[in-house]
């Protein structure tokens, strides 16, 4: 028996996202609930969203990682694995790797997606590492893609302000030095309930205090372990881009976290919360803006349903 | 010695003042958190994590809707 050269380390090669054109604001969402822009602001920090139409979870990922291959001057013919982080697809066969990587043009690749919720392009991002250092493959993309609005109660006050649509891509490929810290995840199978979908004919659920006492309270310590694993220090982090859920709950993570020098992404603002798109979404949309500087290091860190979590250190490209 | 309700009052105050900017002073007994004080259901998590914190006493969810004034508060924490 023998095994492939193992790349010394992996990095994200290249970003890229796509956002639905329809933008719902808050005075839109005012005018079919009992709600307002004042009370939407103050409770999750979210002016406007993004809302899919004629748009599946597919098409979004097929559109971003379109995007991140030709941002990192990438053809088809150079991924051998793809990977989608979602939890909202319409059906759940086939999955949706599949049928991106066909759209793309990618020839028989490794393909399958990744259900961690919210925090399943951290799970994505470690798998296609891992992947990319053991051998498995070479250079693979991976995407988070999510349509919740097609699993949110359009009449629910307490979730319809907050979910919203969009993809964001990611290209990870061999590197001489490590561009992909350790993950640090896990979860906390206890509070199963506090995010969930009980069936097929109904809409998302979240027990909002639960969440965020959690949010709040005990991941800081995992943006920390994620910083000392990688032999980082908060203060050498130039970005923390945590799942956009809740603006106070980045800000609350933030001010644990002691990141001082670091951009924290507050892209929940305009995107609304697209559960596994959320941090490629906006760590592309940072890259692209200006805001960070290709080189320096983010700090990455999904939580969500499950509930689950997973954060690590990377390199931006 | 357990805290009187004078000491957990002024904790409280101070508290809530750190989180949400109202006045200590405003922080008297019969304020209800919502209609007198204004603070929100994801506020009221914050007071409950900062009082664990601060008094060693653990307010749950399921509970911490049940407390509507700042008297309902004072009275759990000194159990």
């Amino acid at each position: 028996m023998r095994i492939p050269d193992i790349a010394p380390g992996a990095k994200v090669l290249a970003l890229g996202h796509y956002q639905p054109a329809h933008v719902v604001t808050n005075d839109d969402l005012a005018k079919t609930m009992e709600t307002n822009d004042e009370w939407i602001q103050s409770r999750v920090g979210i002016k406007e969203r993004r809302v899919a139409q004629e748009e599946s979870v597919e098409d979004m990922a097929t559109i971003a990682g379109g995007k991140a291959l030709a941002a990192g001057g990438l053809s088809p013919e150079d991924i051998d694995l793809v990977i989608v982080a979602t939890c909202t697809l319409e059906t759940q066969i086939p999955n949706a790797s599949a049928v991106v990587a066909h759209r793309l043009g990618i020839k028989s690749p490794g393909a399958f997606d990744v259900n961690a919720a919210c925090a399943g392009f951290c799970y994505a991002l470690a798998t296609a590492s891992a992947a990319v250092r053991g051998g498995a493959a070479r250079n693979v993309l991976v995407i988070g893609s999510e349509k919740l609005s097609q699993w949110v109660d359009w009449t629910d006050r307490s979730t319809a302000v907050i979910f919203a649509d969009g993809a964001g891509a990611a290209v990870v490929g061999p590197s001489e030095t490590p561009g992909i810290g350790p993950v640090v995840w896990g979860s906390s199978g206890d509070k199963f309930d506090a995010i969930e979908i009980k069936d097929r004919a109904d809409f998302l659920h979240q027990e909002g205090q639960t969440v965020f006492r959690w949010a709040t309270t005990a991941l800081h310590p995992v943006a920390l372990e994620a910083c000392a694993r990688a032999g980082v220090e908060p203060s050498e982090l130039s970005a923390f881009v945590p799942h956009q859920a809740n603006l106070r709950i980045v800000e609350a993570i933030a001010r644990k976290l002691g990141a001082d020098k670091a951009v924290v992404a507050r892209d929940i603002v305009h995107a609304g919360n697209t559960s596994a798109a959320s941090i490629p979404l906006a760590l592309s949309r940072m890259l692209e803006r200006g805001e960070v500087r290709s080189g320096g290091l983010a700090l990455v860190l999904g939580f969500g349903a499950g509930l689950t979590y997973a954060g690590q250190v990377i390199e931006i490209p | 010695m357990a805290a009187t309700e004078q000491e957990i009052l002024a904790g409280l105050g101070k508290i809530i003042n750190e989180i949400t900017g109202i006045p200590a002073s405003e922080v008297t007994p019969e304020k209800s958190f919502v209609d007198d004080l204004d603070i929100d259901s994801l506020s009221m998590v914050e007071i409950a994590v900062a009082a664990q914190d601060e008094f060693g006493v653990e307010i749950p969810d399921d509970q911490l809707k049940n407390l509507k004034t700042v008297k309902d508060v004072l009275t759990f924490i000194q159990g």
